[in-house]
Formats: structure tokens, C-alpha cells, sequence
């Protein structure tokens, strides 16, 4: 880690001028008034439109293409397969295991295998009904288990014998030992399922390629750095002669971090046809390119002393991983890596094995890897609770693992403001009064989670920077931010801004950004593992402060004064000793232009070294951490089994917030879509591979009416590292508002749901099961329900 | 293909259009109106929504056709009659939201926008139950709907002046900030 990773987190001058308000975003009146270009409102003169051909078979053999009758119809300009494009690509380096067409082997219903470029989308749609597909169909795996248990076929020909995408097991200390030594020890198997990300916009990407030569994609990415390395390496193109722009994005959520098929085509479209191309996919499309939330099936043993302290942790999880690798590698090391915090234990084991199955591929969807077993975990830990008799708040204050420590797997944690979080959802929920004590059917849950602000690894090996920024001054007194970053809407391009602003004494307004275009900003590594605030915000910082002693020192030459007199502050450069001397920014910019010559400036951010000496230990290592917790409010009708959550309180330890009100929006888009992915939604297929209902209806969102009312707290630790002590805000949340609503269940009805989603119907069943057990146990139990009714 | 004149934002547009293009394909891909936006193709999540007479319309369901001699509002028309009826800046519904944070990624804002301006002419208070019901046909993935009811509701409140309702998380950091956080009185009692 340079010098210039690490500016502390203080305000540049006494006190802050604009980090810490709400400012309005700097896109927000764009977005308002329909101005702000996405990419499918992107039109080129001469643009052709093309669509893609999927397979209809969940795993089977292309025998043959015959795309001769789709070419001879009027208004076709090219079809595409799999030969075309046959070089393997991944967005993991060490996994590539997807071509944009299929090559020889399809392994999903709706896997891609040929794409036409027509006049229109109508001509491009009866094409594809006159390609001809010859399919062997293979037999296809739709349970996790029996992926495992089955080698033959093998979904991927690079894996000889098995079905295994990625196996991790790691141990730090001694469980087993824990376990039988300890006071307590509660064991549990856990199904969470799939779920994707519906961002509202589909993927749409559009491309040209310039008589010179150069190919322009713009595309609905969020890494766009990403796509350009793969698009090089698949169309074999140099890298400088392709040309990358992410115009603004209708929603993301880890949904368009992998290339994408579409991409690789309509580049490829559009250097056969020599006209540009765009592709939009339905939203039935965006359904199965998925990506989302891996299922996983996860057994748990948690060892704790009778005083309720947490001596071992041991996770058995099996992953089901779709058909491709996507981040898959990454998921697996998360789904152990990430359970360290914010609770000390002594000893820790995961055993985590991701499948192939012939399904959607599975990928990052918000809070990637780590959602899972957050849900078993903090599950488990409300049992030990209950069994003990301890507050379930308690026993999360008592192994809390404090501050400026070190986890059992070598994750460095920094700032922690986790208490404080505990604190604020205990008092607004009014826990103490009403924990255990609401009637039967309302309960309220809590629950804890931390989670990455970046990641030291960097998907490719390689020592430059994460992130950049590059600063131009104007004379005019603008000053342009080209920022590598993908805003995704989490506002991104503000937060340069923002900090930009503050550095150089500005009116936001006078700072503009400009962002993912690959020609004009550097490198970002984009948006994913919730990074782009810590580190571009630190290369912002890193920039602007090179264009302030720029500034500093042209106004102090002028003045004849020493620099240190001199600030800028709102708009404006002052002497602090002297009151009548006062310059406007353009005038210092115009000063340290005849100075310095043309204003410029660069800044960069990597990540220190950090991570356990073991294999893997980098992955989840992160130069902060964020904390969260939640308390959820659910009612659960015992008729109907309908599961209700009136409120949630969440309290975030988000750093510094640089912009609150962009901070509590990030927190309560968490919240509402934990609850959703618990209550409502559902990615699953039928027995025969068929995703079982690919649109909006039938994957069910919730709407303004089912959202529950949301408690936001924002908590600010002011992380040593982060820019001005910022860390994230965009993941963080989500984690645990799941297992709160689980534990707000238990206490409602005294059932615990250990498989999502939890549909009414798994709530009767748990109530039937209860009551036979109740029954057998002679009516004691019920007597206790009588009791706590008449407490009311 | 058949000629199409259409009335969308107070102009009289001309256009030409295959017979079974929707409202929404011929304002994008014809007319250049960009704001509306496609999330769904199928009437399920609102992105599409414009006024048709007022009355919000998923533009997605809607043959062009259909469309043919009424007033159609897209987003790109607020602001524009804002300033042509004497307002500054964009209309109080675009403003609310851009500062109460309800424009995350954006996309399914234009449709929400105008769900909520046509409830907000229907209905001069409508209550938040009321705001819920109406936006309940636009759907939100960015901001679990939080700041858009606080969006609609500040227009409302202030558009007769009253104080617009404070989420948590303000009064919370202004406790901090005075230092009150631990004289604060717990807990509003649930409902």
C-alpha cells in the first residue's frame, strides 16, 4: 500500500463543507426528467437488431446448426454460432468455462446457441424459428446431490470425473475439540434457496465498430473492465481498439457483473455486418442469464459455554451453482470466509462444495456468498440463546469481537461500530419491553452481520491500482472527474463528486464526472464487492488533494503568503489572516494554470496487504468491514400460515456517510429486498429443467403495499482507512434482516423455519409439528401458551 | 405500417408505425421519447406507465392506436408544462423525488412519477395507505419504496406548506449530533 492509499479520516480543513450532507445526486434531475440515456435508448443510424436462439433442452449434445434458412430470409443480415465465437471466457481468470454461443453442449433451457442480426426485432425473431437445431439430449441434473454423488455425464468436459465446480475446506483451531468440551452444542440444517436480482432493466448491450477500426460497446455492465478484457480475449481483438462505455444502468445487484453473451455477439454482429447492432433481452431472457443468489443446503454445529460464549463453529454447505463457474470459486471461499465477524469464536471450520447442476447459472446477487450462511449462523445463535436463557441481544453483545482485532481466519477488522447498531435497533424496537412479551403470533427477531468493503483480490493477478480517478481543472472554473467506477444507481459518480468538492473548497455543482467510459477515465475494477466507495473515494481523495497544492501553491505565490494561510472553501480561496483577501476558484485555477501549465492530476487506491498465510486467505479480506444489525417485527397468522412483517428496524455502521440520505436508501433497499427473497420470491425450476415462471408476475416482487414500514439508523464508526472513514453501505444490510425475520417467527409462534422461502405452507406444516409434539409432551407446553396469552 | 399522429406532451406528433406496435415502442423507437422505459414488455412492472388522459396507462399494453386522439403525458412533458405554467425548476413531484433520494438507478422512476402525479390530481391528501395503493402497480427494486412514499408525501406536504414528515435516520443524526443520543426517549410504541 503507497502513501497515497491512506489519508486518514478527517476533514481536509477544520471541519467538513459538503461530506456528511444530503446533497442531491449528481444524475438525480437527469433520471427525473427522463433525460438520463440507458442503454436500449441508445439509437444508431443504420443499427440492426439481433435476438438469441436458447436451447430448449436442460443438457444435451448439438449434433448439428443449419442456419441457411434463417440467412436467406429478407432483412437477415448475419447468424452466429458458437463456431464463431468459440474461445472460453469467465469472469474468474482461473474458471473460464462459458463461450457467448453454445459450441457443442448446451447445459441449461435457456442457454444461448445462435443469434441473428435483421432489420427489426420481428425479422430477427421469425429467423431464429428457421434455424435448425439437431440436440443429443444428455441427462440432466437438477439436484445438487445427486451432481455430487453422480460423475456421469459430466456437465463440463473439463472436469473428468465429477460434477464439483469448487471444493474448500478450511479449519482454524480446534472444533471438534470445542465441541465436545462445551456446555452446549446445537446443531441444524438449514435450505436457503434461489433468488435473482430483477433489476427492472433488462440487459441490453449495442456496439459499433469505426472504419478505423475501433470497436464501441455500450452495454448495461456493472464491471465494465471486465467485459473489456473479455471481449479482447474472445474476439481476439486488441484491447486499445476496443472501446467500452456503461451508460447508466436500470439496476444491477451483482445481475450484471459477468460478461454476457449478448455482448460478445453483437460485437461480433457488428463487425460481420459492418452496421452497429443492439441486442435487448426479454425479460423472460434476463431470467435465465440469472446469475443470482446460490442455493445452498448448509449444516451447522455451533459449540458455546453455559454463559453463552461461542467456542466453535462448524458449517457443512453444499452449493448449487447452476451450469457455468461464473464467480462460483469466489462464492465458495465466501460462504465460509465471511461468518468470522462480528462475533469472536476460537475455532471455525467450513466444508463448502459448489455443483454444476443444469440450471440457470448461479452468481453475485447482493451480499454474494455470504447471505447464506449468515442466515444458518444467526439462527443458531438465537437457539443457544433460548437455550441458555440468555437475551438474544446479549449473547450478540458477549461474543462481539470488538474493535482493532483480528478474526479467527485472519481477516483484519478495523473500525467496528456493531454495539452501536445492536443498540439503536434495541431501543427503537422497544425490544426489552416487548421481546417474548407481544401475543401469540407477533414476535420480533434479531440479528447480526458484517461484511466486506472491497476485496483485496483483484479477479486477475496484478500490481496496479483497483481504482482511479483523473482530475482536469478548467479555466472556465469547472473541474471534470473522469472516474473509472460503474454507477449502478448506488451513486457513485455523486461520490466522487462530493469528495472532490469538499477537497478543493468547491460548489458541487462546478464538478462534473465523467465515468466507465474506457477511452476517457482509468481503470476501475467496477462495482461488486461493495469496493467503489472505499476505493475510489480514496483515489478521489488522492487526486483532488494533488490539485489542491497545486491551487494552494499558485494563490499563496500571488498573495505573497505562506500556504498554509491559504484555504479553499466555498467556491472560494481565502487567507485565514487576512479577511480582505479573497479569490473565486476559477481565479486560483486561472493562477495555477500560468503556474503549473494545463491542470491535471491522477489518483489511485490498492488495498494493503492483507488475508490469512493459507491458500484463499486473501478472499474476503478487505481493507474495512461494515456491521449491521435488525430487529423484525413479524406476524404470523396460524389460520392461513401468512407470515406479515409490519417493521423493521435496521441499524447500519456504514463509516463516515458521506451522503446519508444515499447511505439510508442503500440500507432500506437491503432491507426490502432480504424480506423479499424470504417471504416472497422464489428462482427455482420444474422436473424437467423449465424455469417455472420467468417474468414479473410470477416472480414475485413485492410492491409499495407488501414493503414493510423501515426503521433506518446510520452508525459511523469512521473507519481509519476509508475515504474520510467511509466503508459500505450497498450489501451490508441485507444479510441480516433474513434470519431476524426467522427469529421474530420462533418468537411469534415458537416454530423455527430453518428452509426458505418461508411460505404459509411450510408454517403450518412447523405448526402442525409443533402441536404433535406439544401433545406428546401432555399438554405442559399449551398451559405455557395459555400463560403467555393471559400475560396480555 | 400505417400513419399515426399522436398528441404527447401538447404537440401534435406524426409518425408511421407497423399496426401492432405499442404506445410505448412508437414514443421510444419512433418518436425518440426515450423516457418511458421497457422493463417487462407485459404490464407487470409499471416502468412503461404514462398519463392518457390524465389516467395512468402502462404504454407497454397499449396499442399505439388505442392512443389516437388523446393527451398523452410522458416524463419528458413535466417539466417542460412545469416552466410553461409559471414554475421554476422541474415539477414538485420530479424535485421531491431527486431530493428525498428516490432516484437510485432510476429506471422505473418515470412510470412511479406518474402513477404518483395522477393520484396526487385525483386526490389532494391522500394518506400514505392511499400513495402505497396507487404506486402499487410500479415497481421499485433500488429502494424498498422508502424514500419514493417520502418523495410523494413531501410534494404534498408542501405544496400547502405543511412541514414534510422526517425519516428516522435525520432525527437520529441531529440526537447525535447535539450529543442527546442517550437521553433519547425510547421507542415510539408499535402499532
Amino acid at each position: 500500500m503507497a502513501a497515497r492509499d491512506i489519508h486518514g479520516p478527517e476533514a481536509p480543513w477544520k471541519e467538513f463543507q459538503v461530506v456528511g450532507k444530503s446533497h442531491r445526486k449528481i444524475d438525480g434531475m437527469a433520471k427525473a426528467t427522463g433525460e438520463a440515456v440507458y442503454a436500449d435508448d441508445i439509437q444508431l443510424p443504420g443499427m440492426l437488431h439481433a435476438k438469441t436462439l436458447r436451447s430448449p433442452h436442460a443438457h444435451a449434445k448439438i449434433v448439428s446448426i443449419d442456419t441457411s434458412r434463417a440467412l436467406a430470409l429478407k432483412g437477415v443480415h448475419a447468424v452466429i454460432t458458437g463456431a464463431d465465437l468459440p474461445i472460453k471466457y469467465g469472469v474468474i481468470p482461473w474458471t473460464p468455462d462459458e463461450t457467448a454461443l453454445a459450441t457443442d453442449r448446451v447445459r441449461f433451457i435457456g442457454d444461448e446457441v445462435a443469434a441473428v442480426a435483421a432489420i427489426d426485432e420481428d425479422t430477427a425473431n421469425a429467423a431464429l424459428e428457421l434455424i435448425d437445431v439437431e440436440y443429443e439430449v444428455l441427462h440432466a441434473y437438477f439436484d445438487p446431490r445427486e451432481a455430487l454423488e453422480r460423475s456421469e455425464p459430466t456437465i463440463h468436459e473439463s472436469r473428468k470425473n465429477n460434477n464439483v465446480s469448487k471444493h474448500v475446506e478450511l479449519e482454524f483451531g480446534d472444533v471438534d475439540g470445542a465441541a465436545e468440551t462445551a456446555d452446549l452444542v446445537v446443531k441444524g440444517e438449514y435450505q436457503f434457496h434461489g433468488s435473482t436480482h430483477g433489476a427492472i432493466e433488462p440487459h441490453c448491450a449495442v456496439a459499433k465498430v469505426s472504419p478505423e477500426g475501433v470497436l464501441t460497446l455500450w452495454s448495461a455492465t456493472q464491471i465494465s473492465h471486465y467485459v473489456h478484457r473479455a471481449l479482447a480475449r474472445v474476439l481476439e481483438w486488441e484491447p486499445q481498439k476496443i472501446r467500452v462505455i456503461q451508460p447508466c444502468i436500470g439496476g444491477a445487484f451483482g445481475g450484471k457483473s459477468d460478461p454476457f453473451s449478448l455482448e460478445f455477439c453483437v460485437a461480433k454482429l457488428a463487425e460481420i455486418t459492418g452496421r452497429p447492432v443492439k441486442m435487448l433481452w426479454t425479460r423472460e431472457e434476463v431470467f435465465y442469464a440469472h446469475r443470482g443468489r446460490h442455493p445452498m443446503q448448509l449444516a451447522y454445529r455451533t459449540s458455546a459455554t453455559k454463559d453463552g460464549k461461542i467456542t466453535g463453529v462448524d458449517a457443512k454447505i453444499l452449493i448449487d451453482g447452476g451450469s457455468y463457474s461464473s464467480f462460483g470459486l469466489v462464492t465458495t471461499y465466501y460462504s465460509g470466509q465471511l461468518l468470522t465477524g462480528p462475533y469472536d469464536f476460537p475455532s471455525y471450520r467450513f466444508n463448502s462444495t459448489r455443483v454444476f447442476t443444469n440450471k440457470p447459472p448461479c452468481g453475485p446477487k447482493r451480499g454474494h456468498g455470504s447471505v447464506q450462511p449468515r442466515f444458518a449462523f444467526e439462527c443458531q445463535l438465537d437457539e443457544v440463546a433460548e437455550q441458555l436463557g440468555i437475551d438474544p441481544i446479549e449473547i450478540r453483545r458477549k461474543n462481539f469481537h470488538g474493535e482493532h482485532t483480528q478474526t479467527v481466519n485472519g481477516q483484519r477488522i478495523t473500525s467496528s461500530g456493531y454495539m452501536e447498531c445492536l443498540d439503536k435497533v434495541e431501543r427503537g424496537s422497544a425490544w426489552r419491553e416487548r421481546h417474548r412479551q407481544l401475543p401469540t403470533g407477533q414476535g420480533l427477531g434479531v440479528a447480526g452481520s458484517m461484511y466486506i468493503s472491497g476485496t483485496n483480490y483483484p479477479i486477475y493477478p496484478n500490481e496496479m491500482p483497483q481504482a482511479g480517478i483523473q482530475l482536469k481543472a478548467d479555466r472556465s472554473g469547472l473541474v471534470t472527474v473522469f472516474s473509472g467506477a460503474n454507477d449502478i444507481g448506488q451513486g457513485s459518480n455523486s461520490v466522487v463528486r462530493y469528495i472532490v468538492a469538499e477537497e478543493l473548497g468547491m460548489d458541487p455543482t462546478d464538478v462534473r464526472v465523467l465515468a466507465a467510459d474506457s477511452d476517457l477515465c482509468p481503470v476501475d475494477l467496477g462495482a461488486y464487492s461493495s469496493r467503489v466507495t472505499f476505493m475510489v473515494g480514496n483515489a478521489a481523495v488522492d487526486a483532488a488533494r494533488k490539485l489542491r497544492a497545486k491551487l494552494v501553491a499558485a494563490v499563496a505565490e500571488h498573495w505573497e503568503v505562506e500556504e498554509k494561510r491559504v484555504r479553499l472553501i466555498m467556491g472560494r480561496a481565502i487567507d485565514l489572516e487576512d479577511t480582505e483577501k479573497v479569490l473565486s476558484t476559477r481565479e486560483a485555477i486561472q493562477l495555477a494554470e500560468a503556474k503549473f501549465d494545463t491542470l491535471g492530476s491522477t489518483g489511485a487506491y490498492n488495498t494493503p496487504t492483507l488475508g490469512g498465510d493459507y491458500r484463499g486467505g486473501t478472499i474476503g479480506a478487505s481493507p474495512a468491514y461494515s456491521f449491521t444489525a435488525h430487529i423484525v417485527e413479524a406476524h404470523v397468522d396460524e389460520e392461513t400460515g401468512r407470515i406479515t412483517v409490519p417493521k423493521v428496524w435496521c441499524a447500519h455502521d456504514c463509516g463516515r456517510a458521506l451522503n446519508p440520505r444515499l447511505v439510508a436508501g442503500q440500507i432500506e433497499g437491503s432491507v426490502y429486498m432480504g424480506i423479499a427473497e424470504a417471504l416472497m420470491e422464489d428462482h427455482k425450476v420444474n422436473r424437467f429443467g423449465l424455469h417455472s415462471g420467468p417474468s414479473l408476475l410470477d416472480y414475485r416482487m413485492p410492491t409499495a403495499i407488501d414493503t414493510p414500514d423501515i426503521e433506518t439508523y446510520i452508525v459511523e464508526s469512521v473507519d481509519p482507512e476509508g475515504p474520510y472513514g467511509a466503508k459500505e453501505a450497498g450489501e451490508g444490510p441485507l444479510h441480516s434482516a433474513i434470519p431476524a425475520l426467522a427469529n421474530a417467527i420462533h418468537d411469534a409462534v415458537g416454530i423455527r423455519l430453518r428452509e426458505l422461502p418461508f411460505t404459509p405452507a411450510k408454517v403450518l406444516a412447523a405448526l402442525a409439528e409443533k402441536r404433535m409434539s406439544e401433545g406428546a409432551a401432555a399438554g405442559g407446553a399449551a398451559a405455557k401458551a395459555m400463560a403467555k396469552k393471559e400475560t396480555h | 405500417m400505417r400513419g399515426i399522429e399522436l398528441d404527447v406532451n401538447g404537440d401534435r406528433l406524426e409518425t408511421a408505425a407497423p399496426d401492432h406496435w405499442t404506445l410505448l415502442e412508437v414514443l421510444r423507437y419512433k418518436l425518440g421519447l426515450t423516457g418511458s422505459k421497457q422493463g417487462c414488455d407485459k404490464g407487470d412492472c409499471g416502468a412503461c406507465t404514462v398519463l392518457v388522459d390524465g389516467q395512468p396507462v402502462l404504454s407497454c399494453l397499449t396499442l399505439a392506436a388505442q392512443a389516437v386522439g388523446k393527451e398523452i403525458t410522458t416524463v419528458e412533458g413535466l417539466r417542460p408544462m412545469h416552466l410553461q405554467s409559471g414554475g421554476v425548476g422541474a415539477d414538485p413531484i420530479q424535485d421531491a423525488f431527486d431530493r428525498c433520494g428516490a432516484l437510485q438507478c432510476g429506471f422505473c422512476q418515470p412510470g412511479m412519477m406518474l402513477s404518483a402525479r395522477a393520484l396526487v390530481a385525483a386526490n389532494a391528501s391522500p394518506s400514505r395507505e392511499e400513495i402505497q395503493k396507487a404506486l402499487s402497480g410500479n415497481l421499485c427494486r433500488c429502494t424498498g419504496y422508502t424514500q419514493i412514499l417520502e418523495a410523494v408525501e413531501t410534494a404534498i406536504a408542501e405544496r400547502v406548506g405543511a412541514e414534510a414528515p422526517r425519516p428516522a435516520w435525520v432525527e437520529d443524526r441531529e440526537h447525535v449530533r447535539e450529543g442527546e443520543l442517550e437521553a433519547r426517549t425510547p421507542a415510539k410504541e408499535a402499532k
